[in-house]
């Protein structure tokens, strides 16, 4: 099966992509397959508790929690849908999210995964089958008994390096096929060489065999490579879950007048998609039919909702509040504002590539000293023994065995595993492989606001300074309405024991407010103009009872949990926090009192975003930016590294390093403490490794090391740098 | 000396008997989710009697 298989590290994906395809035919049309994200499980209990609330749901025919991807399958009557089984998870105390099961069943099978696992059992088994023989020749085995033993060894050795090597052999030949340099050459060439040489030196009853050596050193470097693809398949098939938790349909009106939900994919220019209220506007457009209010704070980052009216434009990302409206499609697919996000992504992947990782630029220097070193001890012994091809060939390949990379390869991998571990215990995903040694440099946090401080969801704030009476009609309207700000205000003058007033032909009027009669006077709570009220600068909705004075409700954005934690603990690190807002002068200048962040700009367009952060990046500063809506995507992407939540534009999510699972902002400030720790370990590591070096490299090449040295040095030093790694707590 | 003829073959077999079994495991996804499994064993659900 090896044969088969492309490299598991340049693209374990398409490995796995035939393998969902053949799934997905097998797989009986009768019975759906749903996958639910469950960001907030974490232990026995909710396990239990999702699953048999879960299957005590009618229709639901099996659930099955995977604790470590945190997700459920659910295996359901064709007829369920996500939206069925999640308020279910919500009643219980789990926040849940619907995944695209397409999506979903292409990183199911970690086919690369298992293939390095194999690899790693194959090496294991004969490393230790040969360094059983090899300990008897160690111990004195002479003459035909060593002979034998050596073998042996060769017989075990050769077949199981042929199968166990070839993750490295194939990097190695395609990598110099383009002439570079990389860690998998000095590794592959020391491997094939003791291999080589150890046959030869059989065959002329030579004393030295390296055969543990060439295994022990596949079984470690294959061990650090399964770290370093299971910390990014982790992260892969996580991201791909929040690539896939809006599901990307739409509602289009037929020519005939039948409604019918289609993906995005299938939808042209000029066709009729409604959109409800409540739901994402899916595609660029002008609005048809209706009235209603448009919430664009995950593009703009205003809070304020803008009124929407027949012939207005609509971008796609922007959610309807109060009526449902029917839209012209203007530009669907590609052309839509979908693809300027892409385009956005793009620039934003292209510019993360530049920051070459502690490991790269270790390897920059070590592979070629590692190869001129033995062709150091080559030619020198060569000299010295005036011609002794073998010894000096003996010589170089012991240097080659004991300077490679072993502890090297393990350092960064067994570091970073540890390091995301453990953050993604506390709802944090590490994208990006680089991420945590750039988070350890950060010494400048900018954050947005709408979204990512607050939570984009209105709390009123003078309650209290409005009469009872006047609280008692507002609340009677507002009840009417789903419009945000409306149920806010029910919300809070409930929970401050306010009835509602008894109130007639109550009706809302989508774009402007809701209007009824008390007695024989007309009430109307909406938009400042539609009362005849002056707007102000806070985000309000406005009271007027018959042709009395309009009141305002005022608005401040919920903040988000743990936002002043997070805030307070960046600072207490040590840096610098500034916030950046798209949004309108007097609700930013509110949360950074609130915060007590004294550095923030109010009204910035999104290119004054990336710019400033630019700035910053020119100014020596390293940025953190943390960051949801499509606003923020080219700061996110100019910033030195990039978190954002869960709940941000797939736009924003992609080209951030670093995705909260959750909704609590808190961990940011040990998400810092991690990184530097680990980048802290990794240094150490690299540290340990050298000095092993240090010592062993002189021995080797004075024409002393024997076997036994070099497995000692080899395993000394990856179980040291190991531990080392699991220090990180 | 002769023991060394059976007793090698005899540590390989065995050997290979344990590589043959966790490749078993690993085609079978026992190893899909290990932080679940952990937890799993502790859940008392079907201790009374067995699931249906």
């Amino acid at each position: 099966m090896g044969a088969a298989m492309p490299r598991p590290s340049a693209c374990p994906a398409c490995a796995a992509a035939p393998s969902a395809e053949q799934l997905a035919e097998v797989s009986a049309p009768k019975e759906a397959h749903l996958f639910l994200s469950l960001p907030t499980i974490h232990c026995a209990g909710c396990m239990s508790a999702v699953e048999r609330a879960l299957a005590a749901t009618p229709g639901v025919h099996g659930a099955r929690v995977n604790l470590t991807l945190k997700r459920v399958a659910v295996e359901a009557a064709p007829d369920l849908t996500a939206a069925d089984l999640i308020p279910v998870l919500e009643r219980i105390g789990y926040e849940a999210h619907e995944l695209d099961p397409g999506v979903i069943a292409a990183t199911a099978t970690d086919k690369a995964g298992r293939d390095i696992l194999m690899r790693i059992a194959v090496s294991g088994f004969a490393m230790m089958n040969v360094m059983l023989l090899s300990v008897a020749v160690w111990s004195g085995a002479a003459d035909a008994t060593r002979d034998m033993f050596h073998w042996i060894s060769a017989a075990i050795a050769l077949p199981a390096i042929a199968f166990a090597g070839q993750p490295f052999f194939r990097n190695a030949v395609s990598v110099l096929k383009h002439g570079r340099l990389n860690m998998d050459v000095p590794i592959s060439l020391a491997i094939t060489l003791a291999a080589g040489m150890s046959l030869y030196e059989t065959a002329q009853h030579g004393q030295h065999a390296y055969f543990d050596a060439a295994l022990s050193l596949t079984f470690f470097l294959l061990a650090g490579r399964y770290l370093d693809h299971r910390t990014r398949a982790v992260a892969r098939s996580a991201a791909e879950e929040l690539a896939a938790l809006e599901v990307p349909r739409a509602l289009r009106r037929a020519a005939d007048g039948t409604e019918e939900t289609v993906p995005i994919a299938q939808i042209a220019v000029g066709d009729t998609v409604l959109v409800k209220p409540g739901a994402r506007v899916p595609v660029d457009g002008l609005i048809a039919e209706g009235q209603s209010e448009i919430d664009r704070s995950l593009l703009t980052g205003e809070t304020l909702p803008a009124y929407a009216g027949p012939g207005m434009a609509l971008s796609a990302g922007e959610v309807n509040l109060t009526g449902p409206l029917a839209v012209t499609v203007t530009a669907a697919g590609q052309d839509s504002s979908l693809h300027r996000m892409a385009d956005l992504v793009a620039i934003a992947e292209s510019s993360k590539n530049r920051y070459t990782s502690l490991a790269d630029r270790a390897a920059r220097i070590y592979a070629p000293g590692v190869h001129l070193l033995s062709l150091v001890a080559f030619l020198g012994w060569l000299w010295v023994s005036g011609g002794d091809v073998r010894l000096a060939l003996n010589i170089a390949v012991a240097v080659l065995i004991i300077t490679c990379p072993c502890a090297l390869g393990l350092a960064v991998p067994a570091v970073t595993t540890a390091a995301s571990g453990r953050l993604f215990k506390r709802g944090m995903l590490i994208k990006d492989g680089t991420a945590l040694e750039r988070l350890a440099e950060v010494d400048t946090v900018v954050f947005d606001k709408t979204g990512t401080l607050t939570l984009g969801r209105p709390d009123p704030i003078n309650i209290g300074d409005h009469p009872r009476r006047e609280l008692e009609i507002a609340l009677a309207l507002a009840s009417a309405s789903d419009h945000p700000l409306a149920r806010a205000l029910a919300e809070g003058a409930r929970a401050a024991g306010i009835h509602p007033a008894a109130l007639t032909e109550v009706h809302e009027v989508p774009g402007h407010g809701v209007e009824g009669r008390l007695g024989d006077q007309t009430v109307r709570f909406g938009r400042a103009a539609w009362v005849g009220a002056v707007p102000g600068a806070v985000t309000a909705a406005w009271l007027r009872v018959g042709q009395g004075r309009p009141i305002a409700f005022e608005f401040a954005d919920h903040l988000r949990p743990g936002a002043q934690q997070a805030v307070a603990e960046l600072r207490a690190r040590g840096l610098a926090v500034r916030l950046i807002s798209g949004d309108a002068q007097g609700p930013v200048a509110d949360l950074a009192a609130r915060l007590g962040i004294t550095d923030w700009t109010a009204e910035a367009l999104p290119q004054d975003k990336a710019a400033a952060v630019q700035a910053l990046s020119d100014g020596g500063a390293r940025v953190l930016m943390v960051g949801d809506g499509l606003n923020d995507t080219a700061a996110l992407a100019a910033a030195h590294v990039s978190i954002s939540p869960a709940t941000a534009l797939d736009a924003a999510r992609v080209a951030s390093d670093i995705v909260l699972l959750g909704t609590d902002l808190a961990p940011l400030g040990a998400a810092v403490t991690t990184a530097r720790k680990a980048t802290r370990r990794i240094h150490e590591n690299f540290a340990i490794s050298a000095g092993y070096n240090l010592i062993a490299v002189p021995i080797a090449l004075m024409g002393l090391a024997t076997p036994l040295a070099a497995a000692l040095a080899m395993s000394a030093s990856s179980i040291t740098v190991s531990l080392n790694a699991l220090r990180l707590r | 000396m002769e023991t060394l003829f059976y007793l090698i073959p005899i540590s390989l077999f065995l050997g290979g008997l344990g590589v043959a079994a966790f490749f078993w495991a690993l085609r079978t996804r026992q190893f899909d989710d290990p932080e679940g499994d952990r937890w799993r064993i502790l859940k008392d659900d079907w201790d009374d009697h067995p699931k249906p």
